[in-house]
């Protein structure tokens, strides 16, 4: 087969209106460009006869024929999509948690995993939250960011949560979880209050009206 | 207890619903025993119930229907921005706006601020209580 386009054919034939093209097919002969591809071929068109294919093997008659037609299964071509983040949600925001162990911590956004998953961090010595992941679902994005620059965060993907030994934290997910806060601390000390706001929980109080509430 | 604000041409009127909700408008003509013919510097000249309309004290001097360059010197004139910023009325839908559009960290820093304030007002408060029984 011949290679394939990297961008749709447009077609030379506008439409005047559904179903009428603009151009007869005389026209369309000249604008195709047939002649000259004729005149480069000698005055006929070129024709590409089928290559020579080597004789299929013989194959073999099948040793068992069911006795009612069996059914093919129909076709799935369906490739799921990675999960979409909000647009609220950038590396560094602040985000709110509402469900889990976690209810109402504000934590920092590091990056989104590839199951789609959003990695955030306490950070753990101001408000007790580790490197975790959590569902976009089940997050307030506020508008509040904090500098994310000086964290690498390249390490960390979905395997990093596989838990061998459940009872004990291993030293060194210890010492990522020291590396990733040592300049997020640096940055969130550099803005007034917002260590305290980390470390404090969110709670709906009288009055307030989440659907009215900026966050 | 007389009316102290009438429906007059050059009146300055607050929209309380609908699409312009929160606009100060001035009544430019009155079309009949309802509606008013209004107008303001960045709307198209239109007309609207009177029960959509809270008058103001503010008044200014245009002619009946005015053309837009007129009425935005008018206002200008009048100082009405100025005026309703400093009124009581307007500085309440200020503050209201801004604190309804506070986001979560201004809260905390302003609940923060309140619990300071109200540790100073409680010290001064002490003072003068033990000044008074000593």
């Amino acid at each position: 087969m011949a290679a394939k386009r990297k961008t749709p054919m447009k077609t030379r034939n506008p439409d005047l209106i559904r179903g009428v093209g603009k151009y007869s097919r005389s026209k369309m002969y000249h604008k195709r460009g047939l002649w000259a591809i004729k005149a480069k071929n000698g005055g006929v068109f070129p024709r590409h006869d089928a290559k020579p294919k080597p004789p299929a093997a013989a194959e073999k008659p099948p040793k068992f024929y069911p006795a009612e037609d069996v059914k093919k299964p129909l076709l799935n071509k369906r490739k799921p999509k990675p999960t979409k983040l909000r647009a609220s949600i950038t590396p560094g925001t602040v985000l709110i948690l509402l469900a889990g162990r976690f209810m109402g911590k504000r934590v920092v956004f590091l990056k989104q995993l590839t199951s789609g998953l959003l990695l955030v961090t306490g950070p753990f010595k101001i408000n007790g939250v580790p490197l975790r992941r959590v569902n976009q679902s089940y997050v307030i994005a506020t508008s509040t960011k904090v500098d994310i620059s000086g964290v690498n965060v390249e390490k960390f993907d979905d395997k990093y949560f596989s838990k061998e030994d459940k009872k004990k934290l291993p030293e060194d997910k210890k010492e990522d979880q020291k590396a990733v806060d040592a300049s997020l601390i640096k940055s969130i000390e550099g803005v007034p209050d917002l260590k305290a706001y980390l470390a404090a929980r969110f709670s709906l109080k009288s009055g307030m009206k989440p659907h009215e509430l900026v966050f | 207890m007389p009316f102290k604000r009438y429906v007059e041409i050059g009146r300055v009127a607050l929209v309380n619903y609908g699409k312009d909700y929160g606009k100060l408008v001035v009544i430019v003509d009155v079309v009949d025993q309802n509606r008013a013919l209004v107008d303001a510097p960045d709307m198209v000249r239109g007309q609207m119930n009177f029960k959509r309309l809270t008058l103001t004290d503010i008044t200014i001097d245009i002619p009946r229907v005015p053309k837009k360059k007129t009425l935005i010197e008018a206002m200008e004139k009048a100082d009405v921005k100025n005026k309703w910023e400093n009124s009581s009325w307007g500085r309440k839908l200020i503050v209201q706006k801004r604190r309804a559009s506070l986001n979560d960290f201004d809260r905390f820093k302003l609940m923060l601020a309140k619990i300071k304030r109200a540790g100073v007002v409680r010290q001064e408060l002490s003072k003068l209580k033990k000044d008074t029984s000593s």
